[in-house]
């Protein structure tokens, strides 16, 4: 029998009884990071291969979804900070061994990216606007007549930025497409930095975030599209991402149990401790199985919903990052 | 230079003068603690063992928690001292959860606090505040790569261990065995 105990007693904030350094805000964060990542390399990859007219839910509509899913994701980590008023001191150096300073000034680079994006589209979504209700652009836009505008900036600035982007727009979707590859991958690369964390600390993480990433963005295209071919294609594209994905976790499992004891004993948290249930049916069953097998029988020409499987992915996307996050702090290798 | 710091498990009773001192000597907010007692027992009556270890930070030379610091507040001094400039930290606990060793926490003020091997002593030439208290005088610290100094003596004549060298960090906290 052994026992260890800290005799002198200690409760430090964040480390005891167990580590909680990072809670709910980190795993959200993260389940937006990667479904704007996979939302961003859609745009870019259906964009760039002149499928937008074919896909234009993913390649139009998804840009002003994926700059509010980072604005939320990057309020949720900045209400995680715990010396806030200090935040900006992450764009003063770049830490090339840092993963988390990579996805700062990822984020830096990104977010005015897709921002600038979904305006330029708003003129091809939105050629003709009711602007009744917001008088304020009349200071920078000629309207038509008392109800109506057509994007006809009164300043000719504004126009020459605007020309000039969409002379450009081809390397900003370039931009966007490694960025995008880049967010995608850095939080699992992230965690699998951390090499006191055994559940984290395996190669695999990287790879099973971007491919989670792009598996919620397929789902969330068919959860919003209106066109038929679009979600066919997407439901698909979702189907690879989910084969994939399972492929990427019994690795990572084969990996855990074929390492030394710490990696053994956080695999066990999964094969019969305390995350098995949370893992294995809110994660793989409900989050990849099931949906999938709604998938194949929707192509086969069964009558499925396909928002069930849709919002099925997302849910389970959410949980996998969340039992990632807690089970990880709850890895070690002391004690 | 590389300061390093070695505790004899045969000599420490667990008194916790370590601890108080630290808590003392650096304003360590009520309730926290920079170094703490671990007292392991081990094997079945009549034959047991006990052996006290007082614990910090082991001011690694292949840090972790250096090497996720976004910001480059966590850093190590040429002397081989690990240190967070209040300053540059924002407060986002990478290093807490990068560290081993749990010797991280995060400071009421909003910055990350932790063992500084009493930095602000070193510079005067005095020890650390832990290792000038204590009663059985277990406790040697120095430049472990001068061999005249009195750690690298005992690290030389006494066999020690170090916590989790597995994990590839480097640790510069000896227990002597």
């Amino acid at each position: 029998m052994r026992e260890e105990i800290i005799v002198s007693g200690r409760m430090n904030e964040g480390v005891d009884p167990i580590l909680h350094s990072w809670g709910w805000e980190i795993a959200l964060y993260l389940f937006l990071g990667g479904l704007a990542a996979g939302l961003i390399i859609y745009t870019a990859f259906y964009t760039l291969t002149n499928k937008d007219k074919k896909y234009f839910t993913a390649t139009k509509i998804t840009p002003m979804f994926s700059s509010f899913f980072l604005i939320f994701g990057l309020l949720a980590l900045f209400i995680d900070l715990h010396h806030k008023l200090f935040f900006w001191q992450l764009y003063t150096s770049i830490n090339l061994r840092s993963p988390m300073s990579w996805g700062a000034w990822t984020l830096l680079v990104i977010t005015p990216l897709i921002i600038t994006l979904s305006i330029l589209n708003l003129k091809e979504l939105l050629p003709v606007v009711n602007f009744s209700k917001f008088k304020i652009l009349k200071l920078v836009i000629t309207p038509i007549n008392s109800n109506l505008i057509n994007w006809q900036w009164k300043y000719s600035i504004v126009v020459k930025i605007e020309s000039f982007l969409q002379k450009n727009i081809k390397a900003i979707l370039w931009l966007l497409l490694g960025y995008g590859i880049i967010l995608g991958m850095y939080t699992g690369i992230l965690l699998s930095a951390f090499n006191a964390r055994p559940l984290w600390n395996t190669s695999v993480l990287g790879l099973l975030f971007l491919t989670s990433g792009l598996s919620t963005a397929a789902a969330f295209i068919m959860l919003i599209s209106k066109n038929k071919e679009e979600i066919k294609w997407f439901s698909k594209v979702d189907l690879v991402m989910i084969a994939i994905e399972l492929f990427l976790i019994i690795h990572m499992f084969m990996g855990f149990l074929a390492s030394t004891k710490v990696q053994i004993d956080a695999a066990n948290m999964f094969l019969g401790g305390q995350y098995t249930v949370v893992f294995w049916v809110f994660v793989v069953f409900m989050g990849l199985i099931f949906p999938a097998i709604l998938e194949i029988m929707e192509l086969k020409g069964m009558h499925v919903n396909h928002k069930i499987s849709a919002i099925l992915v997302l849910f389970g996307g959410l949980i996998l990052r969340f039992v990632i996050i807690y089970a990880g702090q709850n890895s070690r290798y002391l004690y | 230079m590389r300061y390093a710091m070695a505790i004899d498990t045969l000599k420490c009773v667990g008194c916790s003068d370590c601890v108080v001192a630290c808590q003392t000597e650096n304003n360590v907010p009520f309730g926290f603690c920079r170094d703490w007692v671990v007292e392991v027992t081990d094997g079945t009556y009549p034959s047991l063992t006990l052996e006290n270890r007082s614990e910090r930070c082991n001011h690694c030379a292949n840090a972790p928690c250096v090497r996720c610091c976004p910001t480059g507040a966590s850093h190590i001094t040429e002397e081989g001292v690990v240190l967070v400039t209040h300053s540059k930290c924002i407060g986002c606990a990478a290093c807490i959860t990068s560290c081993p060793y749990d010797a991280r926490y995060t400071h009421p003020d909003g910055y990350v606090d932790k063992c500084t091997f009493c930095y602000h002593r070193l510079k005067d030439g005095l020890l650390p505040a832990c290792v000038s208290v204590c009663p059985t005088k277990c406790m040697y610290f120095g430049d472990v790569e001068n061999p005249e100094s009195s750690i690298s003596q005992v690290l030389k004549n006494r066999k020690w261990k170090q916590l989790i060298p597995e994990a590839g960090t480097e640790p510069k906290l000896y227990f002597l065995i």
